[in-house]
């Protein structure tokens, strides 16, 4: 189920279902408008009447606070009505299948789905069942291209450029939909990633994803990185065992005071949350000089409304003064 | 000012558009009975700077400096569209409306839609003691209850043209100019840089 496409529009898109969707013209365009956006998220009366009128269902059938917090507000903030499916009140729990709860919201008339889901995939098959926007909020270990935008649009506003910018990401690489979406982004834009991980957390061709460099070793990599970016460890698949304890996983690729001195003055830390204090970051570092961690959070309202503002905008380019 | 068939007919050169800034500002400060508790607010994307030109020649008059802003209002149309141009440029209201005289500053006054949404948008940055609009030209054709307090020219035009104000500070000359809207071109304000079309 495709709209036509119109060339007139800046951002020609129907869904967001994967970066690999967006060009890097596409993602600068995202990132412009989320500045635009920032200066509303700080007014005193925070929202503006773009898209009075629109529906956006928030399907987020797995547990999450700032994701799904951070696209209310910003739904909210357009003047979208919103409403809210998914979790232990909706009749998936009744055994309603996927498509069944698709069919009936799309006739309820909702213009946009936003859907976060355990499983891979899942906000493809709500797009093949409405003719509403999709945009995948997060799903299975596959993608998380919000997360991805405003982690891009933090290390815009501090860095200015991403043209050979030197970005380590730090972490369980092969369970995050964060990566998935973030390093090929990166790579699109000119930016050169380095993976920084034990081997039992790297997937197995890590050249796919589109870094340049893969290392064990955080200490050396570590005076190179302009941006450092702390996965957090998912403390659920610890079962696994990807290593022996969380106190060597500390030692070896938690960022410490006694790290800070091996990095760049101006190099920022970035971490999606929540963070596990003392295990991937100390507090020390989660509150230090160099986090950008609650500027992250920020930027996620103002990216979130740019991108709900472009993919329900309309098509119409005809106006009188 | 002659119009000839087909192409543009300027109604308005760079003189004739300094003489009527000059104007209008006399007319601001006359109205107000001077510059106190005067701000100008400008909108995208050319008011905003006839608004500085006009704090300038009021800073010329009265020696004092009113607070300038400029206003984005694509965010608060009735025909939520996205445009190739302009792009969302933002809001920039760097002073405290409350209580104050606001001069809203366009360059066309047409359909009064802008200035509707302009109405809004200004309200949800406060509460002015007033709101007065000053508009470089009338063209008519108003589809909304809104007038302008200070007019720099009344010119009357045809729903099929466009009336289009261009500035040296950002396309190079200064005119105002008449032309046909040929078959798929935007009414509305030109593209900063220059009509290249």
């Amino acid at each position: 189920m495709n709209r036509a496409a119109n060339k007139n529009k800046v951002f020609d898109h129907k869904d967001l279902l994967s970066i690999d969707e967006l060009s890097a013209e596409d993602i600068m365009t995202v990132l412009n408008y989320a500045k635009m956006f920032e200066e509303v998220n700080e007014r005193t009366i925070k929202k503006v009447p773009a898209l009075r009128g629109k529906t956006v269902c928030n399907l987020f059938l797995e547990p999450s606070t700032r994701t799904r917090g951070s696209f209310e507000l910003a739904e909210k903030r357009l003047s979208c009505d919103t409403v809210n499916a998914g979790g232990s009140a909706s009749s998936t729990v009744k055994g309603e299948s996927l498509v069944d709860t698709i069919k009936t919201l799309d006739s309820m008339k909702v213009d946009m789905f936003i859907v976060r889901h355990k499983y891979a995939g899942t906000p493809y098959i709500v797009s093949q069942h409405t003719n509403a926007a999709v945009i995948d909020a997060g799903d299975g270990k596959h993608q998380h291209p919000t997360q991805a935008l405003l982690d891009l649009y933090t290390i815009w506003k501090k860095k200015g450029s991403f043209d050979g910018l030197k970005v380590g990401i730090v972490g369980d690489i092969v369970h995050s939909r964060v990566c998935g979406s973030l390093v090929p982004a990166l790579a699109k834009l000119g930016a050169e990633v380095t993976l920084i991980a034990p081997a039992t957390m790297l997937p197995a061709c890590p050249e796919v994803l589109g870094a340049a460099h893969v290392t064990a070793n955080l200490d050396e990599a570590l005076p190179d990185l302009d941006v450092v970016y702390m996965l957090r460890i998912q403390m659920e698949r610890l079962e696994e065992a990807p290593f022996p304890s969380l106190r060597e996983y500390h030692l070896l690729y938690g960022l410490t005071k006694e790290r800070e001195p091996l990095m760049k003055q101006d190099a920022i830390i970035c971490h999606p949350g929540p963070i596990n204090r003392g295990v991937e970051l100390d507090s020390y570092m989660a509150d230090g000089s160099h986090s950008v961690i609650t500027d992250q959070v920020f930027s996620g309202v103002c990216v979130r409304m740019a991108l709900i503002y472009l993919l329900l905008g309309g098509a119409n380019d005809e106006i009188s003064a | 000012m002659q119009r000839s068939e087909s192409d543009q007919a300027c109604v308005m050169d760079e003189n004739e558009i300094d003489r009527t800034l000059v104007r209008m500002a006399h007319q601001i400060l006359e109205q107000n009975k001077g510059g106190e508790n005067l701000a100008l607010v400008g909108i995208l994307t050319r008011g905003d700077i006839l608004a500085r030109k006009l704090a300038e020649i009021i800073y010329q008059i009265e020696g004092i400096h009113v607070p300038v802003g400029s206003l984005d209002i694509s965010l608060y149309r009735d025909d939520t569209c996205i445009m190739n141009f302009p792009q969302l440029r933002g809001t920039d209201i760097l002073f405290n409306i409350d209580n104050k005289t606001i001069v809203l500053v366009d360059d066309v006054l047409f359909t009064g839609r802008t200035i509707r949404a302009a109405l809004d948008a200004l309200m949800d940055f406060g509460r002015p003691a007033r709101i007065q609009l000053a508009i470089l030209v009338d063209r008519g054709h108003r589809e909304l209850p809104i007038r302008a307090d200070f007019v720099g020219k009344n010119v009357p035009s045809a729903a099929n043209e466009n009336v289009r104000l261009h500035l040296k500070d950002v396309d190079g000359y200064s005119s105002v100019t008449i032309t046909r809207i040929n078959p798929g071109e935007r009414i509305g304000s030109a593209p900063i840089g220059g009509d290249h079309e």
